[in-house]
């Protein structure tokens, strides 16, 4: 084993030795990389972070493995919504999620491309029967999108949800608090982008350029891209106060907009990714 | 015929090259190699004229051409929108059709389990395409850490001539090793383990979505091929060489040696990044007067680029009995 220190014995040879020497670099090298490889389980066993996925995607395990990384749901996403994980995240390299205070999913390509793009089936309209999601992840009816209610065809052709919005700070929430909302939503300096159709029903446009004026706060209502998701309602506290509260409704996919326009920092509403509904 | 083959794939998965005893040595070939020990040529004067004849750097110039115009055009599907070529490396749609890399395939049905009617066309037209190609021809004409390999490389040949670093050999056979514990943690963990850290895979998505920490990895594996041993990745870990390699073993796509005229001086070993390939132009070891470069081979080019006496050709099987 200590070859490398040993003087060259005689009844060995340089020849042999070198050889010997070359075996365990060998073997080092096969060790090392191999070795290394299998260090991306810990980010993914220890689930550091909990990734959004993309609409459709398999529960995460079945995600992970059948991903390709290849990115071709990062290419077709109007509102540029999806990112690739980096090597932090060990085997998740490569791996699209979405960042959904940065840039939520809004629905702006009415058919949900992603899933329609990605090539080993990561990403699909429908489970198949032999990996069938968990029950509360289903929506009892189709998604209705807003956005095209008024087409033939006005569902979103998703049955099942990647999330479910909550509203986790309703001490920080404007409408709790009474408060109103003016000028733009996140701020001059927000990047993220929607589409309102009032403006261009095919053009999503920065957020800051679309200021709000309300005297009560019900943004992550009016914002909401699916029929029915969410609404204001009146709550009463213990003090008999009534206070108008956002409540998350069963057809919530979990797409985020609420989250990427609730103006307060840190977002008062929040999606829990891959939560189903009643659990 | 089938011999010859067998004997590539066997060199490719990490066997030394055989010896031919020489009853296997056809007639033609033993003839000319007579001829080289006895007729004294004057070589010094046929290597000087050969010189002044040759190209320079011919290939390297396509296949640089090649790699980076396949490696761009992915940037610019995406970042102008043109849609040509639509994702990365690993998968990809060109003008709509899937093409999937094999490798990365092979990882996701492994640990996945499950086929889906896409990812088999995609994997489909990409076999037959590197079927008729050469296989490895991936490896030097497509593969982006190639590119980065081999600039690298000539750095660490500088500073091994300078005698500033030693060149530290590894035993080949540790990439089909590596390829089937790679192909057996995908089966066991159930994840795509290869990915995690395959250079080809991280920096096609640098150069399309970006860079990140993960070209830290690749930087890393320059380093050990600069300062400690020649291109060790592609050499001695890459499995996505040995699937491609596999592949082409009954190409048509192949770099072919012409006995009579080499002078036998062995530039092209120097140069090859797979040397046991070319184990053929070593004096005396030709059973025949034409052979075919095996499997290992990346057609890269290099080797005709640097032989002073046209002894190796790109040439595509069929083709020469056709013209």
């Amino acid at each position: 084993m200590n070859a490398e220190t040993e003087p060259v014995h005689p009844s060995i040879g340089r020849r042999k030795l070198e050889e010997r020497r070359r075996f365990l670099r060998t073997i080092m090298l096969g060790a090392v990389m191999l070795g290394i490889s299998t260090l991306g389980f810990i980010p993914v066993a220890r689930a550091w972070r909990v990734r959004m996925r993309p609409p459709g995607a398999l529960e995460e395990s079945d995600f992970l493995s059948s991903c390709i990384k290849c990115g071709q749901c990062v290419q077709v996403c109007p509102v540029q919504a999806i990112r690739l994980d980096d090597i932090d995240q060990g085997f998740g390299v490569g791996v699209p999620y979405i960042d959904s205070r940065k840039q939520a999913c809004d629905f702006s390509c009415d058919a949900v491309q992603c899933i329609l793009a990605c090539p080993t089936g990561a990403l699909v309209y429908k489970k198949p029967d032999y990996m069938p999601s968990r029950g509360e992840m289903r929506v009892a009816n189709p998604p209705i999108l807003i956005a095209k209610e008024k087409d033939p065809e006005p569902t979103l052709n998703l049955k099942e949800r990647s999330g479910l919005a909550r509203l986790a700070r309703p001490e920080a929430c404007l409408a709790v608090q009474g408060k109103g909302c003016n000028g733009p939503a996140r701020g001059a300096e927000f990047k993220g982008i929607m589409r309102f159709t009032e403006v261009d029903r095919w053009k999503p446009i920065p957020l800051r350029d679309h200021p709000f004026d309300l005297p009560l706060c019900d943004l992550c209502v009016r914002t909401c891209p699916i029929r029915g998701a969410i609404s204001l309602e009146p709550v009463v506290d213990e003090k008999g106060i009534k206070h108008m509260t956002p409540t998350v409704h069963e057809p919530c996919l979990g797409c985020g907009v609420c989250e990427m326009v609730c103006p307060v920092e840190p977002a008062a509403i929040v999606v829990d990714a891959r939560k189903g509904w009643g659990v | 015929m089938a011999n010859k083959y067998w004997e590539s794939v066997r060199v490719m998965l990490g066997g030394e090259p055989r010896r031919q005893p020489p009853s296997e040595y056809t007639e033609e070939a033993k003839k000319i190699h007579f001829y080289k020990k006895t007729e004294k040529l004057d070589f010094a004067a046929l290597k000087a004229e050969a010189r002044a004849q040759q190209k320079k750097g011919v290939w390297l110039k396509r296949r640089w051409i090649a790699l980076l115009s396949i490696n761009l055009l992915f940037v610019v599907s995406y970042w102008l929108d043109i849609q040509i070529l639509e994702g990365a490396l690993t998968a990809s749609r060109m003008l709509g059709f899937h093409l999937i890399d094999l490798n990365s395939a092979l990882q996701v049905m492994l640990a996945h389990k499950h086929i889906i009617v896409n990812l088999l066309i995609g994997t489909g037209t990409v076999f037959v395409l590197w079927l008729l190609l050469g296989g490895r021809t991936f490896c030097s004409w497509v593969c982006p850490y190639h590119f980065l390999a081999e600039n690298a490389e000539r750095l660490h040949v500088y500073l091994v001539e300078r005698k500033w670093v030693t060149d530290h050999t590894f035993l080949r056979g540790v990439r089909t090793i590596c390829w089937f514990l790679f192909a057996l943690m995908a089966i066991v963990t159930g994840y795509t383990v290869f990915e995690t850290i395959s250079p080809t895979g991280i920096v096609s998505r640098a150069l399309i979505y970006g860079p990140g920490l993960a070209m830290g990895w690749v930087l890393l594996l320059l380093l050990l091929e600069i300062f400690y041993s020649r291109r060790a990745w592609c050499r001695y870990v890459c499995p996505i060489g040995l699937t491609y390699g596999i592949v082409g073993v009954f190409s048509p796509v192949h770099v072919t040696y012409d006995l009579a005229n080499c002078h036998h001086e062995g530039e092209c070993r120097r140069v090859c990044e797979v040397p046991h390939v070319l184990d053929c132009v070593i004096k005396g070891r030709s059973p025949t007067a034409q052979v075919d470069i095996g499997a290992d081979c990346t057609r890269c080019g290099m080797c005709i680029d640097v032989c002073p006496s046209g002894a190796l050709k790109f040439e595509i099987a069929g083709l020469r009995k056709i013209m």
